[in-house]
C-alpha cells in the first residue's frame, strides 16, 4: 500500500487530502454539533452538489469551460448557500430551523435541473456524490491544503470567541462580542470545508464526517479541547482504515469512510457501557 | 458623592406593536445591591437587554459609567449572568475551567491569547464563589446551584464593576438560595460589587439587599430596601397585578 502511494500520484492526493480532511471536518464538526446545528452541513452539502452538477453542465454545453474544475462552482455555491441560511435565519427569527429545509430543497432541486439538462448522471458526478480515490487531482489537493489553512487561521483568531458563542449565545450577545459576524465567518468557513471534503467523502456522506467523530468523542471526552482531540483523532482513524478498504476492495471511499466511523460509534458506545455495567457491578459486591 | 453606574433617563420600548417598556427613569450607584422585581412579562429582561446594549430603546437614553450604551466600549466591567434555565445546553463537553476561563474573552479582546495566568485567574475567580474543587469537573455535572456559582465565577473572572444577574435562583432548590444570596452579599460587602439581581418573586428578596426597583412596563417603585418594607402588601398586588406577599 505504501509503494503504491509513493508509486502513484493519485493515491498522494487522496491520501494528503484525506488526511487533511479527517482533522478539519471533525475540528470544526465539535462547534457545529454543540451548536445543535448538523443539518446545515447537510443542507450545504446539497447545495454544493448544485454547484458542481451546473458546472459539470456548463462544461458539457460550453467548450470553453470543459477544463473548468467543478470543485470552484460547488465552493462559490456552498458558500453563497451558507450566507443565505444567515439572511434567512434572521428573516423567520422564531423559526430559525426553517432556512435548513429551504436550502436544502433549492440545492436539491437545482442538483437535479443540472442533473436533467447535462442528459443524466455520468460517472464523474457519481464520484462526487460518494467520493473517489482516483478522482483526486493535484489541483483539489492544493485546493484542500489552502481551505485547511483558512481553518486554521479562523480558529487561530476567533478559537475563544468561538467557544463563548457555541456555550452560551445570550452571553456572547451581552458581553458585546461581535457574535453575527464571528458567526457568519464561521459560516463560510464551514462552506469551504464542506466544499473541500466531497471530493474523497462525496456530498451525500460530508456531514457524516463533520457530525460522526464528534459524536463518538463526546461519549468520553472530558471537556472541550479533549472532544476536539478525539474528534480528530476518530476522524483521522476512519479516514485512513476507509481510504485502504476502499482502495483495496474498489468501493466508493465515501462509503468505507462512514461505514468505518459508525463502527468506531457503536463499539464506543459497547464499550463504555460495558465498562459501566463491570464498574456498577465492583460498587455492588 | 457615589458615581452612578447605570442611568436609564425617559426610556420606552416595544416589540413591533407590543409596548413593553414606558418612560423608565432611574439609576444604579457604586455600591448598591439593587433587587429588580416585577411580574413574569413586566418588562425585566428586556430592560436588562437595553442596559446591556443588545436592544435600542425608542424613546430616552441609557448611560453605563457616565457613557451612553451606543458609545459604550468597556463591555468586561459589567459581568452578566443569564437565567441558567434557557442558556446553555447542560450536556455541553465543557470543564468549569473552560468555562469560567472564557469570561476573559471580552477582556482579552479579539485576536489575543488568553494569559499564561489564565488558570490561577479560574481558581482565584472560584475561590470567590466557593467552587474551587470543581476546576477539572464537567458543567453538565454540577447541580443547578453549582452551575450558577460556576457562571458567577465566569463573570467574576474579568474583574466587572457590576454584576447583574438575570433570575439566578430558577431551578435551585430551596436550602441553597439562601447561600446563594449570602455568597453575592459577601460579593457585594467584601469585594465592592454593584449588583443587580432581577427577579419576579419578591419573597426571594434578601434583606440584605441595598435598594428595591419594581417594575411593571414603568417603575412603581425605586429605592431604599427599608422604605420598600414599608409598602403595604395591597399596594404591591396593585403593583404587580396579582397577589403578591413580602416576608420580612
Amino acid at each position: 500500500m505504501i509503494e503504491a502511494i509513493l508509486n502513484y500520484e493519485f493515491l498522494q492526493n487522496a491520501f494528503l487530502s484525506g488526511l487533511i480532511i479527517g482533522a478539519i471536518a471533525p475540528l470544526l464538526g465539535v462547534f457545529i454539533v454543540v451548536r445543535r446545528m448538523s443539518l446545515i452541513a447537510d443542507a450545504l452539502s446539497h447545495v454544493t452538489l448544485a454547484g458542481i452538477a451546473g458546472s459539470l453542465y456548463l462544461s458539457q454545453t460550453f467548450a470553453s469551460l470543459a477544463l473548468l474544475n467543478p470543485i470552484y462552482l460547488g465552493i462559490v455555491a456552498s458558500v453563497g448557500g451558507s450566507v443565505l441560511i444567515e439572511r434567512l435565519r434572521r428573516l423567520y427569527k422564531h423559526y430559525e430551523e426553517l432556512a435548513i429545509p429551504i436550502i436544502m430543497s433549492a440545492g436539491i432541486g437545482l442538483s437535479a435541473i443540472f442533473i436533467s439538462l447535462a442528459s443524466g448522471f455520468s460517472t464523474d458526478l457519481m464520484s462526487y456524490l460518494f467520493g473517489s480515490v482516483s478522482a483526486v487531482s493535484r489541483q483539489d489537493l492544493v485546493v484542500v491544503i489552502l481551505i485547511a489553512l483558512v481553518v486554521i487561521i479562523f480558529l487561530s483568531l476567533f478559537f475563544k470567541e468561538m467557544f463563548v458563542l457555541s456555550f452560551d449565545e445570550e452571553y456572547a450577545k451581552a458581553t458585546g462580542l461581535p457574535s453575527r459576524s464571528i458567526h457568519l465567518l464561521f459560516m463560510i468557513v464551514v462552506a469551504l470545508v464542506i466544499a473541500a471534503s466531497m471530493r474523497i467523502v462525496g456530498i451525500l456522506l460530508v456531514s457524516s464526517l463533520i457530525t460522526l467523530p464528534v459524536a463518538t468523542a463526546m461519549r468520553f471526552a472530558k471537556g472541550f479541547k479533549e472532544t476536539i482531540l478525539f474528534s480528530i483523532i476518530f476522524g483521522e482513524t476512519a479516514v485512513i482504515i476507509g481510504l485502504v478498504g476502499a482502495f483495496y476492495l474498489n468501493l466508493a471511499p465515501g462509503g468505507t469512510i462512514v461505514v468505518t466511523s459508525i463502527i468506531i460509534l457503536f463499539a464506543v458506545i459497547s464499550i463504555k457501557k460495558l465498562v459501566l455495567n463491570f464498574s456498577r457491578k465492583g460498587i455492588e459486591q | 458623592m457615589t458615581k452612578s453606574l447605570i442611568e436609564l433617563k425617559n426610556v420606552s420600548f416595544q416589540y413591533e406593536h407590543t409596548k413593553v417598556l414606558h418612560n423608565i427613569s432611574f439609576s444604579v450607584s457604586e455600591g448598591d445591591f439593587l433587587a429588580l422585581l416585577g411580574p413574569n412579562g413586566s418588562g425585566k429582561s428586556t430592560l436588562l437587554k437595553l442596559i446591556l446594549g443588545i436592544e435600542k430603546p425608542l424613546t430616552g437614553e441609557v448611560n453605563l459609567f457616565g457613557v451612553s450604551t451606543n458609545s459604550f466600549v468597556n463591555r468586561e466591567w459589567i459581568g452578566y449572568v443569564s437565567q441558567k434555565s434557557n442558556a446553555f445546553n447542560s450536556s455541553f463537553p465543557a470543564t468549569v475551567e473552560e468555562v469560567v476561563k472564557s469570561g476573559l474573552t471580552k477582556k482579552v479582546g479579539l485576536f489575543k491569547r488568553m494569559p499564561k495566568n489564565s488558570k490561577e485567574l479560574v481558581i482565584e475567580a472560584l475561590k470567590s464563589v466557593g467552587m474551587e474543587d470543581y476546576l477539572s469537573r464537567n458543567i453538565g455535572q454540577l447541580s443547578g446551584g453549582q452551575q450558577q456559582r460556576v457562571f458567577i465565577a465566569r463573570a467574576l473572572i474579568a474583574e466587572p464593576k457590576l454584576l447583574i444577574l438575570d433570575e439566578p435562583t430558577v431551578g435551585i432548590d430551596h436550602e441553597n438560595v439562601q447561600s446563594f444570596y449570602d455568597m453575592l452579599v459577601r460579593l457585594n460587602e467584601e469585594q465592592k460589587k454593584t449588583i443587580i439581581l432581577v427577579t419576579h418573586d419578591v419573597d426571594t428578596v434578601s434583606n440584605r439587599i441595598s435598594h428595591v426597583a419594581c417594575l411593571n412596563q414603568t417603575i412603581h417603585f425605586h429605592g431604599y430596601k427599608k422604605d420598600f418594607d414599608a409598602i403595604s402588601n395591597e399596594q404591591l398586588n396593585d403593583w404587580y397585578g396579582h397577589s403578591v406577599r413580602k416576608i420580612h
